[in-house]
């Protein structure tokens, strides 16, 4: 992040190119979660509550191995557990780290009223500064993974910062740090692309996972955080994975033409209102005529 | 003026000049309740609308607390038009002279009110006004209710958000609209309209002049022709 503060990209008079433009490394952080590889020991969970201070929330039993049904505002980690029937009969227990997925076009920042109160740093992270936070929930109804949580107490909205605080110190998110079985990896979004690919590739052609893939969704630009799926053509089944999740429509149509075509009408009536006003004036109070208007 | 009527104009200003009542205190301070209300709402609103005019919630305390009060007001808004609606609705029916009221609006616009049919307590265009905001409400209710408590709907209900986002803004445009348009007339444009919602009273005069079958109701005087 701090590389990219300084490194030139325009120079005015410059004869030639830009000197060191594009030298640099790709800044853009990102966080790998190889679901195949990940056994549910939901020590990201505690890693996540020990170092953002959160106590543990009680848990719901659902007959399954899942803590809760969903993150909550103080509890931003979650290992969605999901049995899967495979087509030979077989069973497989699906588990998916679900957390902020840092999307590159943030659908919680599209829909944000207050000012600063969702950031997005140069190296992908999308941060909420509860600070300016009014807890008014658009960036829920923005959000098309189901992340920002109300706290009812703060009255303001919580998620996963991909400890923004650690990143900017050099060091890895606390999930990563605890994950035992290496399935999750933090680095540069270009390297973790290609190490995810890499993994697919090994599942598709050595693990008998035909559909293996990738999931970093270009409906949102792309995320910071991607997954390896055994079966990326229904990421449905990872605990209700989006297939192409954007910034909804409704979000969209309220946040560009209907804000413009307001804010036109509203300037354009109160002009209009002046320029009556100046153009027929006032109605004024006309005298009863003796009769009361029987005689025109 | 035609000669003709000078004799009468000491009597007649008198006339003019007497005081008929428009509406009763209840109505008055229903009034300025409902007017209040939606001046703080619309203030939040744009505020919550536009980055723009987020400097509107500072003015009333800060995002915080307009997001904290924003639904309360609403709901006393609410009231106060409900109580509205259970007064006037009745004066508010339109009818067939209101239709032909709507066809010379194009004279009411270009101040030529001799052109108009008379009318009565209310004329079409106020009706609009009162039917606008009363259907505007009730779309206002049911978004703002999704909007309040947005973060206790499940995910698989997440379509009433969408919808939410999108019904409170359009209608609240709406409402601006008529808003803009109420407080225009009714401030500078037609001569004491304004004086009429704090005194409550109107001159004969000025019932004769824009609410001329009213005029005749409250005056008990016959219509001409009658």
């Amino acid at each position: 992040m701090s590389q990219a503060s300084t490194e030139l990209v325009r120079i005015s008079g410059h004869a030639g190119t830009v000197p060191g433009a594009g030298l640099n490394r790709e800044f853009q952080v990102c966080k790998l979660v190889d679901t195949t590889t990940c056994i549910g020991c939901k020590a990201c969970e505690v890693a996540c509550l020990e170092w953002n201070g959160y106590s543990f929330s009680e848990t719901t039993f659902d007959n399954s191995y899942q803590t809760m049904p969903e993150t909550a505002w103080n509890y931003w980690n979650l290992i969605k557990f999901d049995e899967h029937e495979r087509e030979d009969g077989s069973m497989m227990l699906l588990m998916r780290k679900d957390q902020c997925m840092h999307c590159e076009d943030p659908g919680c920042l599209a829909a944000c009223p207050a000012d600063a109160a969702i950031v997005q740093y140069a190296n992908g992270i999308v941060d909420f500064q509860e600070a300016n936070c009014i807890g008014c929930g658009y960036c829920i109804t923005g959000c098309p993974f189901n992340i920002p949580k109300f706290s009812p107490t703060a009255r303001k909205v919580f998620k996963c910062t991909l400890c923004n605080d650690r990143v900017s110190q050099g060091l890895e998110p606390a999930c990563i740090k605890a994950c035992p079985t290496g399935c999750l990896h933090f680095g540069t979004k270009l390297e973790m692309k290609e190490l995810a690919q890499t993994r697919a590739d090994q599942l598709r052609e050595h693990s008998g996972f035909p559909d293996a893939g990738v999931y970093d969704p270009p409906g949102v630009g792309g995320t910071h955080v991607i997954y390896v799926l055994h079966d990326a053509k229904n990421p449905e089944l990872y605990g209700g994975l989006p297939k192409d999740p954007h910034i909804p429509y409704s979000v969209w149509l309220w946040k560009k033409p209907l804000k413009w075509l307001g804010n036109l009408a509203i300037v354009g009536g109160l002009a209009g209102l002046a320029w009556h006003y100046m153009r027929y004036g006032p109605k004024k109070v006309e005298p009863i005529p003796p009769d009361d208007g029987r005689r025109p | 003026m035609s000669t003709g009527t000078v004799s009468h104009a000491n009597a007649a200003t008198d006339r003019n000049q007497e005081l008929i009542t428009r509406y009763s205190l209840g109505e008055r301070v229903n009034h300025w309740l409902g007017g209040l209300t939606y001046i703080y709402l619309l203030m939040t609103g744009l505020a919550f609308w536009s980055p723009y005019l987020f400097w509107m919630a500072a003015v009333v305390g800060g995002g915080p607390t307009a997001r904290f009060w924003h639904p309360w007001v609403g709901l006393v808004f609410a009231a106060s038009l409900l109580w509205t609606f259970k007064e006037w609705r009745r004066d508010m029916q339109i009818d067939d002279s209101d239709r032909a009221w709507a066809k010379a609006i194009p004279d009411y616009i270009q101040n030529e009110d001799e052109k108009l049919p008379p009318v009565g307590r209310f004329n079409f265009g106020q009706k609009l006004f009162f039917w606008g905001m009363v259907y505007s409400l009730i779309l206002l209710l049911l978004s703002g209710g999704v909007l309040w408590y947005t973060e206790t709907l499940p995910w698989s209900l997440r379509f009433f958000r969408y919808a939410a986002v999108l019904v409170h803004a359009s209608v609240a445009m709406i409402t601006i609209g008529l808003f803009l348009i109420h407080v225009y007339m009714s401030t500078i444009l037609e001569e004491g309209s304004f004086g009429s919602m704090v005194h409550g009273t109107v001159t004969r005069a000025w019932a004769w002049t824009f609410h001329r079958t009213w005029y005749y109701e409250v005056t008990g005087r016959s219509r001409p022709g009658q």
